[in-house]
């Protein structure tokens, strides 16, 4: 471990990929690209280091009001296609990125919504895909865990809502308040995390990935069979439950700011959440909880005989990321006001883990990127929506190949990776000059 | 409760032909692994491949249900060799296409197993996606319907009973499937501990460098046994058409998790331990499914896969298939 560093400290930035056996001048176009490509790259991350420390803050602040104008990408705040008559104020190229331009297009806001979703989804796997190193393949079950809490506690439309109702003699519309609902969402996906990580987490990566998987379905045939026939009613089972309130009670038409036509109040409130959550891992990555994540990633063995406790930490890192997935799903939920247990199956599950590998788990801008692009471009080029399932399982069958370290790579991870690869590419040299001696 | 234990012979007997077919699916899981140390998610994808070819076999033939015995042997016969090569071939398309290229990199397995899952989904669409559009108007009974709409197989075999033992009916269907499913294993079993391909492959399991020092060449033995698992789901393709009668292009993720869950619970990377364990699970399954409702039966499956991996992670007979006859 010490050696890696040393070696990978010393040189500039990826050397062993890139000064490949032919020499750093020689190879052939693409090779000479890619090393250009990334000295840019490190050029501008190195200016971007050398900023004055206001100047970084006053840039970081300066995006994050750009992504609170985003609703109205293409004109003036206030007015946006097509009920506007500040519309027609368009900003040239800016327009064109917008979905709701094209024919049948979604409404921008609602996309931006549910990119934020997603992105908060992203940042909350990443916790446990790229920086604890724990391939979770049934995220999607945090993210119903959380969906449902707030679907039973809040909604009047939920079995037990009735219940408690009949059982304590109180008025028809009464519900647990959506505001209450929050610290519940975050116990309970809390507790779901550590039961579902407390049997699993003693398996090695891939049991772990197929397990995951199997609790994920689980939650969804729970979700599906407790509706009073195969068990007990919990979740009305396929049909759903409806009426989840948002942060104004049950959607009705008489909320004036979270309804559930314009999504513009919704973007905001989720792009509040992720820039919360974003800050909030970011702290956890660089705290002495994320140097543990760290060290158990790249080799639990040795991390456990630094003295790192790897199952305490890998619980944590579980569930801190059913927290994030449970928060994300508790919007969804209170977004569409109605959920039944098709939204929460397998593909998405694996939807989710493709956003964030191809976008470069462990990155927290990069698995943002990935998100992003999987729920903008079939939006943006409604043709491609039908295909999206194969446009990205033929991504990241080849960024793993190509570049496994995705889009927008974690430095370490990607280092980690050449060195796996020179080790396998010197082990063959070595192999070859062997029999060659021989 | 007393619905399972006055019927428990019924149970046991579907459960076994049931968990038959689990077995031969496993088998793809546990030859990879045993070899590879590497989990081939992407196998049931490679059943249900072998299940599309059963079907575009019939539909070629134009065969009917219920065929008179003499043309349906041969029918079946010619739908394993077809579904047989199908799987085989996409296997080995599979090995070559992706995993090879990871392991001259040296990939860590979870890069592995995230190419597998993509794999996985560009299969499922390309079947239920790409091929609608391109065969749809050749083969309309096929390809030409909702891609979520499950796709019925004529039935080559009529259900008849056989023999009836004490209120426990053996039919057909079950003594086609299991003693298909037995034979294609002995088979199995005879080339790898019997052939000198199979010596090569046992070699490989069990120490890769000392096996290429010896002149087995390792590329070959991978080829070989991507080759192999693909075959045996295709036979378990077969014998799903014959027993359950519909496939779709989703099919393969439930049945996959299942026979992993059999290839571990009998020891993955053991043959006889597929076998085992497929069985075990299928049995387990109905009688799970006749206490409770039909509704939790995958829920079980699930379940034995976890209390395996947390009590006794090297399954039920356990050993790997390089140590099981050395």
């Amino acid at each position: 471990m010490t050696t890696h560093h040393a070696e990978t400290n010393a040189p500039a930035e990826g050397t062993p990929r890139h000064a490949a056996p032919d020499g750093p001048a020689g190879g052939n176009p693409l090779r000479r690209f890619n090393q250009r490509r990334h000295e840019m790259m490190d050029s501008v991350r190195e200016r971007w280091r050398a900023l004055p420390k206001w100047q970084r803050f006053l840039a970081v602040v300066a995006f994050i009001v750009f992504l609170y104008y985003l609703p109205w990408l293409g004109y003036l705040p206030g007015g946006a296609p097509p009920r506007d008559p500040v519309a027609n104020l368009q900003i040239p190229p800016f327009h064109l990125i917008r979905t709701d331009l094209i024919s049948g297009g979604t409404p921008w806001a609602a996309v931006l919504f549910t990119c934020a979703l997603y992105v908060m989804v992203a940042v909350g796997l990443n916790v446990v895909i790229g920086l604890a190193g724990l391939l979770d393949l049934g995220y999607i079950g945090f993210f119903a865990v959380g969906a449902y809490t707030v679907a039973i506690f809040g909604s009047v439309d939920s079995p037990v809502v009735q219940a408690l109702q009949a059982r304590f003699g109180l008025s028809e519309d009464w519900a647990v308040a959506w505001a209450l609902c929050i610290p519940v969402v975050i116990v309970i996906t809390l507790i779901s995390g550590v039961l579902l990580g407390w049997p699993t987490l003693r398996l090695r990566g891939d049991y772990l990935a197929i397990v995951t998987l199997g609790f994920g379905e689980i939650i969804r045939i729970c979700a599906r069979n407790l509706n009073g026939e195969a068990g007990p009613n919990v979740t009305n089972g396929p049909r759903g439950i409806a009426a989840i309130p948002g942060p104004e009670g049950p959607p009705s038409p008489d909320n004036q700011i979270f309804g559930l036509v314009d999504a513009k109040p919704w973007y905001w409130l989720a792009l509040t959440l992720v820039i919360l959550m974003v800050f909030g891992v970011r702290r956890l990555e660089h705290s002495r909880v994320g140097r543990s994540w760290l060290a158990i990633r790249e080799d639990e063995d040795a991390a456990a005989v630094m003295g790192v406790h790897a199952f305490k930490f890998k619980l944590w890192a579980f569930a801190i990321g059913a927290v994030l997935g449970g928060t994300a799903g508790f919007l969804f939920a209170s977004r569409y006001a109605y959920i039944d247990p098709r939204q929460f199956d397998v593909k998405t599950s694996v939807l989710f883990v493709a956003m964030v590998v191809i976008g470069g788990s462990g990155n927290m801008l990069g698995v943002s990127i990935g998100a992003i692009l999987l729920v903008y471009l079939p939006e943006r080029f409604r043709d491609l929506e039908e295909w999206r399932m194969l446009f990205f399982g033929l991504a990241m069958v080849l960024v793993m190949i190509l570049r496994p370290q995705g889009l927008i790579p974690s430095r370490r991870r990607a280092r980690e990776l050449a060195d796996r690869a020179e080790e396998a590419r010197g082990g063959r040299h070595r192999a070859e000059e062997a029999t060659t001696h021989a | 409760m007393s619905n399972l234990i006055d019927h428990i012979g019924q149970y046991t007997v579907d459960g076994v032909s049931k968990g038959a077919i689990y077995a031969l699916v496993a088998l793809g899981y546990t030859l990879v692994y045993g070899v590879l140390r590497l989990i081939n998610f992407a196998h049931s994808e490679v059943f249900m491949v072998g299940t599309f070819a059963v079907v575009v076999t019939y539909s070629l033939l134009d065969v009917q249900q219920y065929p008179a015995l003499v043309v349906a042997i041969p029918t079946a016969l010619l739908g394993l060799v077809v579904a047989g090569l199908a799987s085989g071939g996409v296997a080995l398309l599979v090995e070559r296409s992706a995993y090879l290229p990871l392991r001259r990199k040296n990939a860590p397995p979870l890069i592995f197993l995230i190419t597998a899952i993509g794999i996985s989904l560009v299969l499922i669409e390309v079947f239920g996606l790409v091929l609608p559009r391109v065969l749809g108007g050749v083969l309309p009974e096929i390809f030409g319907r909702e891609r979520a709409a499950s796709l019925s197989v004529p039935y080559l075999f009529e259900r008849r009973p056989v023999v009836t033992i004490a209120g426990t009916t053996i039919d057909t269907i079950h003594v086609i499937v299991l003693v298909s499913a037995i034979v294609m294993m002995i088979g199995l079993d005879v080339f790898i501990n019997r052939t000198r391909y199979g010596r090569g492959v046992r070699a490989v399991a069990q120490n890769p460098q000392t096996a290429a020092l010896m002149g087995v060449n390792q590329d070959r033995v991978i080829m070989l046994i991507f080759v192999l698992g693909g075959v045996m789901a295709g036979a378990a393709a077969l014998l799903w058409t014959i027993r359950i009668g519909n496939t779709q292009s989703a099919i393969g993720f439930v049945i996959g998790l299942k026979a992993f869950t059999a290839a571990v619970l009998g020891g993955i990377g053991n043959l006889r331990g597929a076998l085992l364990g497929g069985i075990l699970l299928g049995v387990v399954e109905v009688y799970a499914a006749a206490v409770t409702s039909s509704a939790w039966e995958d829920v079980f499956a699930f379940i034995v896969l976890v209390v395996v991996l947390m009590f006794r992670p090297t399954g039920l007979l356990g050993e790997s298939l390089g140590r099981a006859r050395a």
